[in-house]
C-alpha cells in the first residue's frame, strides 16, 4: 500500500518540533529578544503561500479577491520579513559593539 | 522549475532557518545565524517566484506590494526605539498571524491555484489544515493585536474578567471544533466565515484578562501560536519551508513561555487563565503606613557607591519606561573609574518579553560578559557591598522566599536583601505589579531614592 506524503510531511513535522526544542534551549537568555524578532521574521516565509495566492492566473487578466488577498498578505508578511531581521540585525550589531570596547 | 527542484529550494531555505535559531545559542554566532535567515527566506521567495513560471500580469502588482511592505518593515526596523521592543514583536506577531488567515481564504476562495481541488470539492485534508491554519492565524492576530494595545499603553494593562470569562471561552473553543466539523462535511463558505471570527474573538477574550507583568508569557504564547499557523498554512500548500518553520517557531515560543513562567514560579495555565493579584491585593496593603522607610536622595546613594568595592544593579521595567539604559550606563562607567566592581543581575521576568533588559543594557553598551542570569549571579550578593534596584520590584521581594502567605511564594527572586546596602530607585512606594507589599522596602540596611530613575540615576553620577 502506498503510503500517503501527508505522512512524509508529518514527519517533516515532528522532527522540525524536536530539532526546534533542542536548538531553542541552545539559545542564550540574553538573546531571547532577538530570538523572537528572529522568529517573527522567519514565520513570515508564508509569503510563498501569499505569492501563490497574488499570482494565482485567472483567463480574463482581472485581479479577483483571491488575488488581493494574496497581495495583501504579500505586503503584510514583507514588513515582517524585512522589519524582523533588520531589527534583529540592528540588536545583533548592538552586541558585537561591546566586543570590540573590551 | 519542477517541483521536485523547489521541494528541494524549500527544504535548504527550512535548514538554512534552523542555522538562523542556532547562531543564537551565542553573541558571536548569532549575526551569521541572522545572515542564514535572510538566506533562507530569499531562496524561498525566489523559488516561489520560479516554480509558478507563468506569470499573470499580476507579477507586477506582486513586485510592488512586496516593495510597499519591505520599505514600511525597514522604516520601522530602522526608528524602533530598543524600549518599545515588546510591542513591535507583538506587532508583528499579529502581521503573520493575518497573513495566515489572508493566504488561506485567498486558498478556500480560489483552490485551484494552490492544487486543492475545486471551490465546494476542496480536498477533507486540506480543508481541515486549512481551517486549523486560519483559526490560529486570526487568534494570533486578534490576540497580538490587544497585546500591543496593552503594552502601546492605549489599553490598560490591568486584567479585565467577567463572570463566566473560563465558561465563554471553552464554549467558544468547542464551537471552532464544530465548525471546522460542519464546514468539512458541507463545505459551505459561511461555516468557514464564522470559523473565522469565532477565532478573532477568542484571541480577544483570552488576551484581555491578562495583566500588564503577565506580558512576557503571552508574547512568547502568540510567537508560538504564529509559527503554529505557519505550520498549519505549510501542510495546506504542501510547503516543506514552511512547516518546518512553523514547528521551529512553535516550539520556540513554548519553550520561552515555559521559562517565563517559570521565572514566575507559575503555571502555563494559571498565567493563560488571568487576572493575576486581583484576589491577593486586600491583605497587601494594610500595615504598610505605620512602618518606617528610610529615603536618601542622590547624594546618599553616591557616597554609598562610592565606598563600595563592589556594586550589582539590579535592572527591570522601570528602567525600561523612564529610558534610564544610557544614564545607568554613564553612573557605571564613573563607578568604575573609581575602581569598583559593577555587575548586572537580571531576573528572567524582569520587563515585558523576554531578554528585554538585556537588549536595553546592549543598547547602553553596556558589555554583554558583564550581564548575568538569576542562578549565575544570585550568590554574589552576598559579598557586594550595594545593590542598586533600578526600576525592579517583585523580583527582588524577599517574601517569594519567605511568606508561604504571599501570591509570589516560590517565585525565584534576586537575593538583593544579603548585600550590606540596598539602594531602591523608585517613583513612589507603591506595591509592584502583583499588588503586594516589598518588605525590602523598610528593612534597615535599604535606602530609597524616590525619584524617575533616569534623572535620579544622572544625579548620582554628577554626585560620584
Amino acid at each position: 500500500m502506498e503510503i500517503d506524503p501527508f505522512i512524509f510531511r508529518l514527519s517533516i513535522f515532528i522532527l522540525s518540533i524536536f530539532i526546534g526544542y533542542y536548538v531553542v534551549w541552545s539559545v542564550t537568555p540574553s538573546l531571547h529578544t532577538p530570538l523572537m524578532s528572529v522568529t517573527n521574521a522567519i514565520s513570515s516565509v508564508i509569503i510563498v503561500g501569499a505569492i501563490i495566492a497574488g499570482l494565482a492566473g485567472n483567463s480574463n487578466n482581472d485581479l479577483t479577491i483571491s488575488n488581493i488577498l494574496g497581495l495583501l498578505a504579500i505586503s503584510l508578511a514583507a514588513v515582517n520579513i524585512f522589519g524582523g531581521f533588520l531589527v534583529t540585525q540592528r540588536m545583533l550589531q548592538m552586541y558585537k559593539k561591546k566586543k570590540k570596547d573590551k | 522549475m519542477s517541483a521536485n527542484l523547489s521541494a528541494i529550494f524549500y527544504l535548504i531555505s527550512g535548514v538554512l532557518f534552523i542555522l538562523a535559531l542556532r547562531g543564537l545559542s551565542s553573541p558571536e554566532t548569532s549575526r551569521q545565524g541572522n545572515f542564514f535567515g535572510i538566506l533562507g527566506m530569499t531562496i524561498a521567495i525566489i523559488v516561489t517566484f520560479l516554480s509558478i513560471g507563468s506569470f499573470s500580469s499580476g507579477l507586477i502588482y506582486v513586485l510592488i506590494f512586496l516593495l510597499i511592505g519591505g520599505l514600511i518593515g525597514a522604516f520601522i526596523a530602522y526608528k524602533i526605539p530598543m524600549t518599545a521592543m515588546p510591542e513591535l514583536v507583538a506587532g508583528f506577531h499579529s502581521l503573520v498571524g493575518l497573513s495566515a488567515v489572508l493566504v488561506a481564504v485567498s486558498a478556500f476562495l480560489n483552490p485551484e491555484a494552490f492544487n486543492l481541488g475545486s471551490p465546494g470539492s476542496i480536498k477533507l485534508a486540506s480543508l481541515i489544515e486549512m481551517s486549523i491554519g486560519a483559526a490560529v492565524g486570526a487568534i494570533t492576530f486578534s490576540g497580538s493585536i490587544i497585546a500591543f494595545l496593552k503594552l502601546q499603553g492605549i489599553m490598560s494593562g490591568s486584567p479585565i474578567t467577567f463572570r463566566g470569562q473560563h465558561l465563554f471561552n471553552a464554549l467558544l473553543l468547542i464551537s471552532i471544533v464544530a465548525l471546522t466539523y460542519l464546514l468539512c462535511s458541507t463545505q459551505s463558505s459561511n461555516f468557514f466565515w464564522m470559523l473565522l471570527a469565532v477565532s478573532f474573538l477568542i484571541g480577544f477574550l483570552l488576551i484581555i484578562p491578562i495583566g500588564g507583568a503577565d506580558m512576557p508569557v503571552v508574547i512568547s504564547m502568540l510567537n508560538s501560536y504564529s509559527g503554529w499557523a505557519a505550520a498549519g498554512i505549510g501542510f495546506t500548500l504542501e510547503n516543506t519551508a514552511l512547516i518546518i518553520t512553523g514547528a521551529l517557531v512553535g516550539s520556540s515560543g513554548a519553550i520561552l513561555s515555559y521559562i517565563m513562567c517559570k521565572g514566575m514560579n507559575r503555571s502555563f495555565f494559571n498565567v493563560i487563565l488571568g487576572g493575576f493579584g486581583a484576589s491577593e491585593q486586600s491583605t497587601s496593603s494594610r500595615d504598610k503606613e505605620h512602618r518606617p522607610v528610610k529615603s536618601g536622595n542622590a547624594e546618599d546613594a553616591a557616597f554609598l557607591m562610592k565606598n563600595a568595592s563592589s556594586v550589582i544593579i539590579v535592572p527591570g521595567y522601570g528602567m525600561a519606561v523612564a529610558q534610564a539604559q544610557h544614564a545607568l550606563r554613564e553612573m557605571v562607567d564613573t563607578l568604575k573609574k573609581n575602581d569598583i566592581k559593577v555587575t548586572y543581575a537580571i531576573h528572567p521576568v524582569a520587563g515585558r518579553m523576554p531578554g528585554h533588559m538585556n537588549v536595553l543594557l546592549a543598547e547602553a553598551n553596556v558589555p554583554y560578559d558583564e550581564v548575568f542570569e538569576l542562578e549565575e549571579i544570585n550568590n554574589d550578593f552576598a559579598n557586594a557591598d550595594v545593590a542598586f534596584v533600578i526600576g525592579a520590584n517583585d523580583v527582588t521581594n524577599p517574601a517569594a522566599k519567605n511568606d508561604p502567605q504571599s501570591p509570589i511564594y516560590g517565585m525565584p527572586v534576586l537575593d538583593v536583601e544579603k548585600c550590606k546596602s540596598v539602594l531602591f530607585v523608585k517613583r513612589s512606594l507603591s506595591p509592584g505589579y502583583a499588588g503586594i507589599d516589598n518588605d525590602l522596602f523598610y528593612k534597615e540596611n535599604t535606602l530609597m531614592l524616590f525619584a524617575d530613575a533616569k534623572k535620579m540615576t544622572e544625579d548620582i553620577t554628577k554626585n560620584l
